[in-house]
């Protein structure tokens, strides 16, 4: 099993995830066919798949940062500053939502409606409370102008891709091949944040006091992604995951050079407490969920 | 350029201008024909060609009417992202709107060989001295909106775009080739949301209908004027950029819906719908050609309400681009001094 090589940054991705793909025939997935929910919700239902509860809860966790956010970057669509932007961040908030919806359809693998039947990613997506979302506090921030939004998805961008890649040697055959997809859109999610970065950087002096307030605003929440607790310490004994402080040399080697490169500094802002992990979240996460389920639960049971 | 041209009052014309003039009437001579054997030919005017002035306005006026449709249309969609009720409708409903930006994206491009700037488009657009199609200035209530945008909406479009996939305008009848490909896509998944809220519980049939209900006419309208109210259409069938009159598929178009809203366990709200059996056309009732004046007009209701969110967009936008604009010429002029 070869590692990706991520000694440079953003870049070129046929090479760099070239093992992630070998990895994704290990499932039961056609090679060549992309990997789809329904894919993962078959293999559930047949059984061919049945992540231990321990695997569960890491795939709601890192499906829940996934969903948040492209509820949040959902809503740049017929807003952006260009057009090309509409169709830019439309494709990362659905990037994002595919992972989302493979990630909490494997998770319900191992949770039981009352009826008996496993949880579908819609019971999950739409019939938690706030206290029960697993995301960490930085996917809920909410997008702030242009600079905030390409603040937070560079966070998320370099943290996700350092997450996925290493994720695609997961002794989990099925996070494995979520992952060796995501890696590679989130490495081009990495490529358009990288670039916004330097611009607005080094665009105009409004744009570059935009992007440094943006950074700032999201810095806060960056050490919570990084932090390890009972759950991943024993999925990184098994290998079924990876202490999330590991991959946090990578994230600040690889950040630090574009920042360097923008001329701009790592802000010097106090970490917020978070909790995001045990379902203590912002005042924001809220008024996301309301929206996102409304709908769904005015009409329990429905199908649509 | 020449100082005589800036005068106010032109001077007698030199040798050399009646010479230029002379064969500026030379080259429209000839263009004239090749165009007018083009078009007899039902082949196809290209960005270079000669073409007559009037052509090329009608076409620009179209072409960027129709990109801004695809802007402007984004939005009723876009509404209910945040709140699709399952991920999988939200990730569709997601890449249709994605779709309807990329759809903007090829027309701007295909009426910038028209020789305007999309920035020029943008700006009529919100100023308010565009036009785009007034279907989309009727709001987005229910989810089933959803439904009946893509099935009637995407419907009518299509029944209009496929002709405009012969249409003599190289650039704009390829854009068109892709764009209904996406389309019939787009219809399907209309289709398919209506249908399974009409298969769902009590509430959803009822949301279903009432979706239809309020969409149908509107979509009907979206063909444009009866025929004899139409004064534009019969040049636009001359150059064969239009094929069909709008009363001729309008009818095309209410004959599909009569079989396809069948299979959806749902009706139309018009009880006129008939087969003609002597002009072997479909008919329908009596359509409220008041109320599509008033929504041309700018009263219809979410006129406002759309120009205003593109302009904002737009308006927030601003530092953005000026933003990417000077980075842009910031890394020509370091490319430059490496080079010196």
């Amino acid at each position: 099993m070869s590692t990706p090589d991520t000694t440079t940054g953003h870049g070129d991705i046929s090479t760099g995830v070239a093992g992630g793909d070998s990895n994704a025939s290990a499932t039961r997935i056609t090679p060549g066919n992309a990997l789809r929910p329904e894919d993962i919700a078959l293999e559930v239902k047949t059984g061919l798949a049945k992540p231990t509860e321990d695997v569960a809860e890491y795939a709601l966790r890192i499906g829940d940062d996934a969903l948040i956010l492209a509820q949040r970057l959902g809503h740049w669509i017929s807003r952006a500053p260009e057009l090309e932007e509409d169709i830019a961040l439309g494709n990362i908030a659905l990037d994002q939502l595919g992972h989302a919806r493979s990630f909490l359809t494997y998770a319900g693998g191992a949770m039981t409606n009352d009826d008996g039947s496993a949880k579908s990613e819609d019971d999950l997506a739409y019939f938690r409370r706030e206290h029960e979302f697993r995301s960490v506090q930085l996917f809920e921030q909410p997008n702030g102008d242009f600079a905030a939004t390409i603040a937070r998805q560079f966070v998320v961008s370099y943290y996700q891709f350092e997450l996925y890649r290493r994720l695609t040697e997961s002794t989990d055959a099925t996070l494995a091949a979520i992952a060796a997809k995501a890696v590679k859109e989130v490495d081009y999610h990495r490529d358009h944040n990288a670039q916004w970065v330097l611009r607005l950087a080094g665009g105009t002096d409004e744009s570059r006091k935009r992007m440094i307030h943006g950074l700032r605003t999201m810095w806060p929440y960056v050490a919570e992604l990084f932090r390890d607790d009972e759950l991943t310490q024993r999925l990184a004994e098994a290998g079924a995951a990876v202490a999330p402080s590991s991959l946090r040399e990578d994230f600040d080697r690889l950040t630090g050079e574009v920042l360097a490169e923008a001329e701009l500094e790592v802000p010097d802002v106090p970490a917020a407490p978070g909790g995001g992990r045990e379902g203590r979240h912002s005042e924001h996460l809220g008024y996301l969920l309301a929206e996102m389920q409304v709908l769904a639960r005015e009409h329990p049971g429905a199908s649509w | 350029m020449a100082a005589q041209n800036l005068q106010s009052v032109p001077a007698e014309p030199t040798a050399d201008q009646t010479q230029a003039q002379a064969a500026q009437q030379e080259a429209d001579t000839a263009g004239q024909a090749h165009f007018d054997r083009v078009i007899a030919e039902d082949s196809r005017i290209e960005p270079k060609d000669w073409m007559p002035a009037a052509y090329r306005k009608t076409l620009l006026r179209q072409v960027s009417q129709h990109a801004h449709s695809e802007i402007i249309g984004m939005q009723p969609e876009a509404n209910w992202i945040s709140r699709a009720p399952s991920l999988k409708r939200k990730s569709i409903l997601m890449a249709k709107v994605q779709d309807e930006a990329g759809h903007g994206l090829y027309l701007y491009s295909a009426a910038e060989t028209l020789g305007q700037s999309r920035d020029k488009m943008m700006d009529d657009l919100i100023a308010g001295k565009a036009r785009y199609s007034s279907i989309f200035n009727y709001p987005a209530l229910t989810w089933a909106d959803m439904g009946a945008i893509g099935w009637l909406v995407d419907g009518a479009a299509i029944c209009n775009q496929v002709p405009l996939c012969r249409a003599s305008y190289g650039p704009y009848g390829r854009a068109m080739v892709r764009i209904c490909k996406e389309e019939s896509f787009h219809q399907r998944q209309g289709f398919e949301i209506l249908l399974e809220l009409s298969n769902g519980t009590a509430a959803q049939k009822q949301m279903a209908q009432d979706a239809v209900n309020r969409w149908y006419a509107p979509a009907l309208m979206m063909f444009g004027p009866p025929d004899d109210d139409s004064p534009n259409s019969k040049q636009s069938m001359a150059w064969n950029i239009k094929r069909f009159s709008n009363d001729e598929l309008r009818s095309r178009f209410v004959g599909m819906m009569v079989e396809q809203v069948r299979v959806l366990g749902l009706t139309l709200p018009d009880d006129q719908v008939r087969y003609n059996e002597d002009t072997k056309k479909w008919e329908h009732g009596p359509l409220d050609w008041h109320e599509f004046q008033e929504v041309l007009a700018g009263r219809g209701p979410c006129n406002a309400q759309r120009l205003e969110r593109r302009r904002e967009a737009h308006d927030d936008g601003a530092w953005v681009r000026e933003a990417a604009a000077a980075y842009a010429a910031k890394q020509v002029n370091k490319q430059k001094e490496y080079a010196a």
